[in-house]
């Protein structure tokens, strides 16, 4: 047993984030990002920029405030009552907590996927209409047709349930149901897209298959993936950044993360070290 | 530089394991290279019949230590430092596999001198040149052996000496054989013993650009020793400057 009060990390003092956190013209950008969850404060003090047509990785240990953050950027936390946000958030350099700003709206720019695949109880068709239908995407069945096949053959998902539109999204296996979710996302042509540990519910291949359609959907989005898996993040992000107990620790290449980490809490977490 | 530490307890002891089988087979190398320098100085044919005859039990540690290695990367998918050790020994390996042969090298050659003790006029420029190639092969292990970047930069710097008492040796050999051509076979393979000698310096000195890459993450090779020291070390530049002055 690891008595976890012996645990040095505790006695390393996280001052400011180390590394590469600003980029120039970024996409979605954080300043004095603070999280309160009633009195319990989960986030300190992140700042970190998004860049354009980049995946970025967060990792950290459970309860660092990694899917906190992520949630931050579109505004997911204001459906917790007692959660508040502080700080300055901007995408493409507007506030998105400004009070005109719409949250329905920003989230179809900022889409998200989730861990668990959560297709609508509908056919895989209106699954990926859904939204393209809310935002009034389409204006004729026609059209609506089009934005369905391109968003599957995006998400890499068009060749397996071609023939298959009318039913259930359900009926499909997890990997799909995941990229049935991506399909969804991308359908409302959004411009950055969430990612909260998407394939942690999946088996390697589809994985695989979800980590392939990263990198290809990367030339057109911007991506920030939320993993556990430090193998996941090293293999589809150019970032990382590093959560540890509600502050960003290190954001560098992902390269030099994986072969050099400057903060000696970013090498004892992705070496498998407590001390 | 900590190897242990994580969380599973296994991984410390894989990589404890292959760090002392590095430590295990510099040592028999450094053996096997005092061994050959021996057998060349004081004509030990039997000597140098068992160096040549050992060399094989160095090879096997190579491809032992390699599927070790390998065997961690698969299993363990090391990162940061964990990967920067299995990377250095899997290269410092290579290294000290080489030197070995170089060792057997000069024990084949100094088999076949020892019938013949007539280049006996090099043998103090042999032993000067073998001793200061013994100890950088000595204090490169040591550095590898306690970790230590600082001492590998000085070890760095010792390249010139060496090529010094090579060339110097060298020019004694043209000049002998210029005198006596019936020994040039032989003073042939006195060359050759120096020139596996000055290759077992350049090995130690590979292995200690790893020891700085495992320690500080930097790829030190094909970097001249100053840039090493500026930017790396700049703490040891500090502390030289006033014995210059």
């Amino acid at each position: 047993m690891i008595d976890i009060s012996k645990r040095s990390e505790f006695d390393i003092e996280i001052k400011g984030t180390v590394g590469k956190p600003f980029v120039n013209n970024p996409k979605m950008s954080s300043r004095n990002c603070d999280v309160f969850y009633g009195d319990k404060q989960a986030i300190f003090d992140v700042n970190l920029d998004i860049a354009n047509n980049e995946i970025i990785a967060m990792i950290g240990p459970s309860g660092c405030g990694k899917s906190t953050y992520l949630r931050v950027l579109n505004r997911m936390n204001d459906t917790i009552p007692i959660c508040k946000v502080t700080g300055e958030h901007t995408l493409d350099g507007e506030d998105i907590y400004a009070k005109k700003q719409d949250p329905v709206l920003l989230r179809a720019r900022v889409g998200m996927v989730f861990q668990k695949p959560n297709p609508f109880p509908k056919s895989i068709y209106d699954n990926v209409a859904y939204g393209a239908r809310l935002h009034g995407l389409a204006s004729n069945r026609a059209e609506l047709d089009e934005v369905v096949e391109s968003s599957l053959i995006k998400a890499g998902l068009f060749k397996e349930v071609k023939d298959d539109l009318n039913k259930p999204g359900t009926g499909l296996s997890g990997g799909q149901q995941q990229r049935l979710c991506i399909a969804r996302a991308i359908a409302v042509d959004p411009e950055v897209i969430l990612m909260d540990e998407p394939t942690s519910a999946l088996d390697p291949i589809a994985t695989a298959l979800i980590e392939e359609l990263m990198d290809e959907l990367k030339e057109n989005y911007t991506i920030a993936i939320v993993t556990h898996s430090m193998q996941q993040a090293a293999r589809v992000s150019q970032r990382t950044a590093y959560f540890h107990l509600g502050k960003l620790v290190e954001v560098n290449e992902t390269d030099k993360v994986f072969t050099n980490p400057e903060h000696q809490l970013t090498e004892n977490y992705i070496t498998g070290r407590f001390g | 530089m900590e190897l242990g530490h994580h969380i599973s307890q296994r991984y410390n002891e894989e990589l404890e394991d292959i760090r002392s089988k590095v430590l295990q087979m510099g040592g028999m190398v450094e053996l096997q290279a005092e061994n050959a320098v021996k057998s060349l100085l004081n004509h030990d044919r039997p000597l140098a019949k068992e160096v040549a005859s050992a060399d094989h039990k160095i090879n096997e540690m190579e491809m032992e230590i390699d599927e070790d290695c390998i065997r961690v990367i698969a299993r363990r998918q090391p990162t940061a430092r964990d990967l920067r050790l299995v990377i250095a020994v899997s290269k410092v390996i290579t290294d000290l596999e080489r030197i070995g042969d170089e060792a057997e090298k000069i024990a084949l050659y100094s088999k076949k001198l020892a019938k013949k003790k007539t280049v006996i006029g090099m043998h103090s420029d042999l032993a000067h040149l073998s001793e200061l190639v013994l100890t950088i092969l000595h204090d490169s292990l040591d550095a590898f052996a306690r970790m230590d970047p600082e001492q590998a930069v000085k070890i760095l710097g010792s390249d010139t000496q060496v090529n010094m008492e090579f060339d110097n040796l060298s020019r004694l050999l043209i000049t002998f054989m210029m005198e006596e051509p019936r020994h040039i076979k032989g003073a042939l393979r006195v060359s050759w013993c120096a020139r596996s000698l000055e290759r077992i310096g350049e090995h130690a000195q590979n292995i200690c650009e790893y020891v700085i890459f495992l320690v500080k993450g930097k790829d030190v090779r094909h970097t001249s020793l100053e840039h090493i020291r500026s930017k790396y070390f700049p703490q040891d530049l500090e502390d030289e400057e006033p014995e210059e002055d």
